[in-house]
């Protein structure tokens, strides 16, 4: 009996050593692509071209210039994200409904542009918008001067807008979709009308998929430098402009890296932010 | 005027693409304060029927009435029915008081008359001072009773119960059972309750309507249904019964395994099922003159208040219950009275 026993325990042991040694390759992976490349950021924001320790380009950056890109680049973000939230939340609200439950086909319809090449569809909105493109033909078509639509917020706030649509969608559609109907059914029989059922049960149930779906549409939008660089032309500066820039052209990687690592630094506050706003409703 | 009454309720369902009757031609009328119990097994179409009542299912064909109005179109925020869900469908997002509050602030009650109701209704459930617990704290047996009282604060004329004890445990649900019947009583709310445990249905209601395959097969009092099923799926269903077949070719004479019984049914078809509930089968030493039948103890189970006994005459055995016991392989003589024979009509489908 006693035998047996101890050869259960050895096994289950080993069993725990091999779910641990399956985790190894990811380990390794997570060791080289994140934990080395925050080292080495970290190494060369606080280093000069000496080599030697400093806070000059932390410094460097709360400079009016730099602290009007970084606030320009929040702005834009937040409108997006705002935008995004008030086209996105009624779409994921109908989807949810009863009617299209099974009409998954819809929802396909709003993710076959994310198959599709990013750059292609940013590309795409230099010929509807540009000076000779597909909206000033029309205007000239009914006699009225062009307008400029490239390379303005405007044109950078259409492309956030587009490309981050559907991350709003998403975590919203399914929380919604998770809501029991019975609960539904119970705020309708104690005698809600559809306002009152939106506004008291829907809504505030759906509050865990809003606040992720606020994160993943504000923190890629608010580092991008694709959208911004193409459609807001080579002049226009957001912070991943920036930090693209001091790496790609001035070449200086001290001061790249120290405002990449603010702007992770930003990433990880929003983060918090957020989650604790879902937090705080699951409780 | 009845109260509530549906008139030839029927609903189709499309359950894969193909259209199937889960209600052929309801007919059901329900008196104020009334408790009525929807009976039958799952499947039966008693929920169906339910969320008719409540508005949450439309009536393919039929009308529903409401103190004479029809009410088939009235959404279910508009009608004087509330209702205790299955799973209890309480607001995760609310704490105990704004649970039970809801209904009222929705009605734009005043927050001292609200405060006040709350704190009637939670003692009604005996519940008092959970007012600030989260509901995901409660346990099952009282989150039962928060959406009973989120149910109860509206002051409803019905009040519709959709298996709310389902999911508790026995001895929670006979407490709860008696506590529902008392407050349906106190309160003079008619109550329409779906269940499929038999036991409930016939400790609590005053009226069951027995439900199968989408159809009422009987309504009436417990005792009414308990003691003169109408055929033989009621009865198996209702309790335990032996259910013999026979043969009636005289009025007040039936006759099975051979031997002439008396009984107390007229004719009502040359072959018929005979229902006899187990307690209602004496077991004796000695044959008697009438309704007597030799049989061979086979198995002797101890139950606590009795016994329960099989018996085997011929090919059939017999379920008894009894507080006298008797050794296993015995010769025994089963004395049936006449009342004790209840004689139906052969079933096709049974």
């Amino acid at each position: 009996m006693r035998k047996t026993k101890f050869s259960e325990a050895n096994n289950s042991l080993s069993i725990g050593l091999k779910s641990k040694k399956i985790a190894i390759p990811y380990l390794i992976w997570i060791l080289i692509f994140t934990i080395l490349p925050i080292f080495l950021l970290m190494q060369y924001a606080f280093t000069n071209n000496q080599g030697n320790f400093t806070f000059a380009n932390i410094e460097r950056f709360f400079n009016p210039l730099y602290l009007g890109i970084m606030w320009h680049s929040i702005r834009m973000a937040t409108m997006a994200t705002v935008i995004c939230f008030f086209l996105g939340y009624p779409i994921a609200y109908i989807l949810s409904q009863k009617a299209y439950k099974d009409k998954t086909i819809l929802l396909f319809l709003f993710v076959v542009p994310m198959w599709m090449n990013f750059l292609v569809r940013t590309y795409a909105w230099l010929f509807i918008l540009g000076f000779n493109g597909v909206l000033n033909n029309i205007l000239r078509f009914f006699g009225f001067e062009p307008i400029r639509l490239l390379f303005t917020d405007g044109a950078v706030l259409l492309g956030l807008v587009y490309t981050f649509l559907p991350f709003m969608i998403f975590p919203i559609y399914s929380s919604l979709q998770k809501i029991d109907e019975r609960i539904i059914e119970a705020a309708r029989d104690l005698g809600s009308n559809r306002l009152q059922l939106f506004f008291r049960i829907i809504f505030p149930l759906s509050l865990p998929g809003i606040a992720s779906a606020l994160t993943m549409v504000f923190m890629p939008a608010v580092a991008t430098f694709l959208i911004s660089n193409i459609l807001g032309g080579g002049q226009y500066f957001l912070i991943g402009n920036l930090i693209e820039q001091q790496f790609l052209t001035v070449g200086n990687r001290h001061f790249g890296s120290a405002l990449a690592l603010i702007m992770f630094a930003l990433i990880i506050l929003c983060n918090v932010i957020f989650s604790y706003l879902s937090k705080e409703e699951k409780e | 005027m009845e109260f509530i009454e549906l008139k030839n309720i029927e609903k189709n369902f499309y359950v894969n693409k193909q259209e199937r009757q889960i209600l052929k031609g309801i007919n059901l009328s329900i008196k104020e304060n009334e408790f009525l119990t929807l009976l039958g097994p799952s499947g039966s179409g008693k929920t169906t029927t339910l969320r008719i009542i409540g508005g949450f299912e439309t009536a393919s064909k039929g009308q529903v009435f409401f103190n004479g109005l029809d009410i088939g179109k009235t959404p279910p925020h508009k009608r004087a029915i509330n209702t205790v869900f299955q799973n209890y469908a309480l607001f995760p997002h609310m704490n105990v008081y704004d649970n039970v509050a809801y209904g009222l602030k929705i009605k734009k009650f005043s927050k001292s008359a609200i405060k006040d109701r709350v704190e009637k209704t939670l003692s009604l459930v005996n519940l008092s001072g959970f007012d600030k617990r989260s509901v995901k704290s409660l346990s099952g047996g009282q989150q039962q009773r928060i959406a009973i009282a989120r149910a109860l604060i509206n002051e409803p004329k019905v009040l519709l119960l959709d298996e709310p004890l389902g999911a508790l445990d026995l001895k929670l649900r006979k407490e709860m059972q008696i506590e529902l019947k008392n407050m349906q009583k106190n309160l003079g709310i008619t109550f329409i309750y779906v269940t499929h445990d038999q036991e409930e249905a016939l400790t609590m209601s005053d009226q069951i309507a027995v439900m199968n395959d989408g159809e009422i097969l009987q309504k009436g009092t417990s005792e009414n249904i308990y003691n003169e099923p109408k055929n033989a799926f009621i009865a198996s269903f209702i309790g335990t019964s032996n259910i013999i077949t026979g043969t009636m070719e005289r009025d007040r004479k039936v006759t099975f395994l051979k031997t002439d019984f008396e009984c107390v049914d007229p004719m009502p078809g040359s072959v018929v099922q005979i229902v006899v509930r187990p307690e209602d089968i004496e077991i004796e030493q000695t044959p008697r003159d009438r309704n007597s039948l030799k049989g061979e103890v086979i198995e002797v189970i101890f139950f606590g208040v009795n016994y329960e006994m099989k018996v085997k005459t011929g090919d059939f055995i017999w379920k008894i219950h009894s507080t006298k016991s008797y050794e296993r392989g015995q010769f025994v003589y089963l004395f049936m009275a006449t009342e004790a024979l209840h004689v139906m009509e052969m079933e096709r489908s049974l």
